[in-house]
């Protein structure tokens, strides 16, 4: 039995869209963001709860379970990640998500007669199972299971044409038949067209990716929701589609960045600049005293934690140095590069988390004017982003990405694990400029040593 | 509803999207990324209507998965995104130095205990 008349469900999905709306608007502002993914929540609870009451369900213990199956899940899951694998777990979710609307749209076309039905089946059969499976790879490479760098192979864009063009061809056969053969071939096609695709991107640019996906499975669900006449379904995806190509273009250009040029550069071999061969040239390491000894003397610091620092579990220490330099009467900075850490903002998050307080993060564009007045910048498991190699080598897989101007400061420390290439694979020339110190080890082991060397100052 | 009507709701929404994220600092892309994912996961209401008029079983447990998948989209999408968000509390611009807060805090207690010894 429906308790809701059309009218109160047409009217209760009207109020979570505008949940939704007020979530991503909220989600725009340090001071409204949490409030506003709180809102989100409450939206689909309220989405939730609707269907329930007003479509006459079969199956009703079994679909419970099934939610409760998925939030016993995801729940404790989303709780307990660690902040370094929080990319990987939100490229999961959404890879998920854009599978559930694959096989929600699968089982669809059974009950869709109408031509143009059958069209947006297709679209979210292919949509839904790329963004699947190229969450499953962005994935995969995040949590280092597979390369990082950019994986290709002659022929990859024959290959890549090929399978679309079968792909269409499929899509067409289904729109035209609905036979349900043919929508599950479709749907391989589809998950092989996603493996493809996120294959040949470089670690890099992995974040990039894993918004435009989230961009995808969002059209894969407006999609659905014209399948199935459900308008909130329309609007959220779409919502989601639009907001999310938004965000992906923002990213994008906070790594100086096209997204075409990511998702097509290694096709073009544009990534083959960046040589694994480590160089044999001298560099200058050095010991905890020595560093100490440069920071605990100098009148301005600026530290420049990358995703090293995220690994080893290291933003406590580094907190604490910087508070200790602080007591010593150094004035002390972090230079938070956009895409620091392994997506937009996650240093920031890390950092928050162990207290470092938000006055001390300064943003690129704030501060790389100020690397010229400090004595030392102090480089914490971070290469990429202050590679000058963005600025002078044409051809680099990170030519064109804005860094921080490290260079410019007095004196450079690197803390560094070994002579490792970063994440973008590509060595550093600043490492054996002349003002430039390493000092090998775990950040965090580096860091404690420091830090025991400042206080003993 | 008719198709005119539905593209005209899409078109909006759209547009709404567009408008939304506009201006984001890079500190929030990723909740905001993660934030949008989340709201995705109502595919959830698609799978729940399909799974309540499967009748075979083989349907019905494609539909279950689907439900399931799309209830961890959604779930965990806001639990995540609420964790990253967590981080953000008290640190707003010019709200003064949080940080030896739970110094403080932890400082007061022990002299608390002190006391009450």
């Amino acid at each position: 039995m429906t308790l809701l008349s059309p009218v109160w469900t047409a009217l209760l999905y009207l109020a979570a869209a505008v949940c939704f709306i007020l979530a991503l608007k909220g989600l725009n502002s340090p001071r409204t963001a949490r409030q506003g993914n709180l809102v989100g929540a409450f939206g689909a609870v309220i989405a939730v709860v609707a269907v329930f009451l007003s479509v006459q369900l079969d199956n009703v213990p079994w679909i419970v379970g099934s939610i409760a199956v998925g939030s016993a899940v995801a729940a404790p899951v989303a709780r307990r990640v660690k902040m370094t694998q929080m990319p990987q777990l939100v490229a999961l979710f959404n890879g998920v998500g854009g599978g559930a609307a694959a096989l929600v749209a699968l089982l669809e076309l059974a009950h869709s007669d109408d031509g143009w039905m059958r069209v947006a089946v297709v679209f979210t059969l292919l949509v839904g199972a790329v963004s699947f499976a190229g969450s499953a790879i962005t994935f995969a490479k995040l949590q280092e299971l597979m390369t990082t760098r950019p994986v290709v192979f002659p022929g990859l864009p024959v290959v890549m044409s090929l399978v679309l063009l079968a792909a269409v061809g499929t899509g067409v056969g289904v729109v035209f038949s609905g036979s349900q053969a043919l929508a599950v071939g479709l749907l391989l096609l589809g998950l092989v067209v996603g493996v493809l695709l996120v294959l040949p991107v470089g670690g890099a640019d992995v974040p990039i990716v894993i918004s435009l996906l989230n961009a995808f499975t969002g059209l894969a669900v407006a999609a659905s929701g014209l399948v199935l006449g459900n308008v909130l379904l329309l609007v959220a995806g779409t919502l989601v589609g639009a907001s999310g190509t938004i965000l992906t273009r923002a990213m994008a250009a906070a790594m100086g960045r096209s997204v075409a040029g990511i998702l097509f550069g290694a096709f073009r071999g544009g990534s083959t600049a960046g040589s694994t061969a480590v160089s044999e040239r001298p560099v200058r390491s050095s010991s905890a005293e020595d560093v100490a000894v440069l920071l605990g003397y100098a009148q301005r610091v600026i530290i420049v934690p990358g995703y090293g620092l995220a690994v080893a579990q290291g933003q406590h220490t580094a907190a604490e140095l910087a508070q200790a330099l602080e007591e010593r009467g150094v004035d002390v900075d972090f230079a938070i590069h956009p895409v620091a850490g392994r997506m937009p903002g996650h240093m920031n998050v890390l950092l928050a988390e162990a207290n470092v307080p938000y006055e001390s993060l300064k943003e690129m564009s704030e501060i790389n004017s100020e690397f010229k007045t400090a004595d030392v910048a102090l480089v914490v498991g971070a290469n990429d982003v202050v590679n000058p190699a963005a600025k002078t080598t044409a051809g680099s897989p990170i030519y064109g990405m804005p860094i921080l101007e490290v260079a410019d400061a007095r004196q450079v420390v690197f803390l560094k694990r070994s002579m490792r290439p970063g994440f973008a694979g590509i060595e550093n020339d600043l490492m054996y400029e002349p003002q430039t110190t390493l000092l090998f080890g775990d950040a965090k082991d580096s860091l404690t040593k420091v830090l025991g060397a400042v206080k003993g100052l | 509803m008719d198709g005119v009507s539905l593209l005209t709701i899409t078109v909006l929404a759209v547009f709404v999207g567009f408008e939304v994220v506009s201006k984001v600092s890079s500190t929030l892309h990723t909740p905001l990324m993660s934030g949008a994912n989340a709201i995705h996961g109502i595919i959830l209401v698609g799978a729940i209507i399909v799974a309540g008029q499967a009748h075979e079983p083989l349907v019905l447990a494609v539909a279950l998965l689907a439900v399931v998948l799309a209830t961890a989209n959604l779930v965990g999408g806001f639990v995540v995104t609420d964790r990253m968000l967590e981080m953000f509390r008290g640190r707003k611009p010019g709200g003064g130095k949080p940080a030896p807060g739970p110094d403080k805090q932890k400082a007061g207690k022990a002299a608390e205990k002190e006391k009450t010894r």
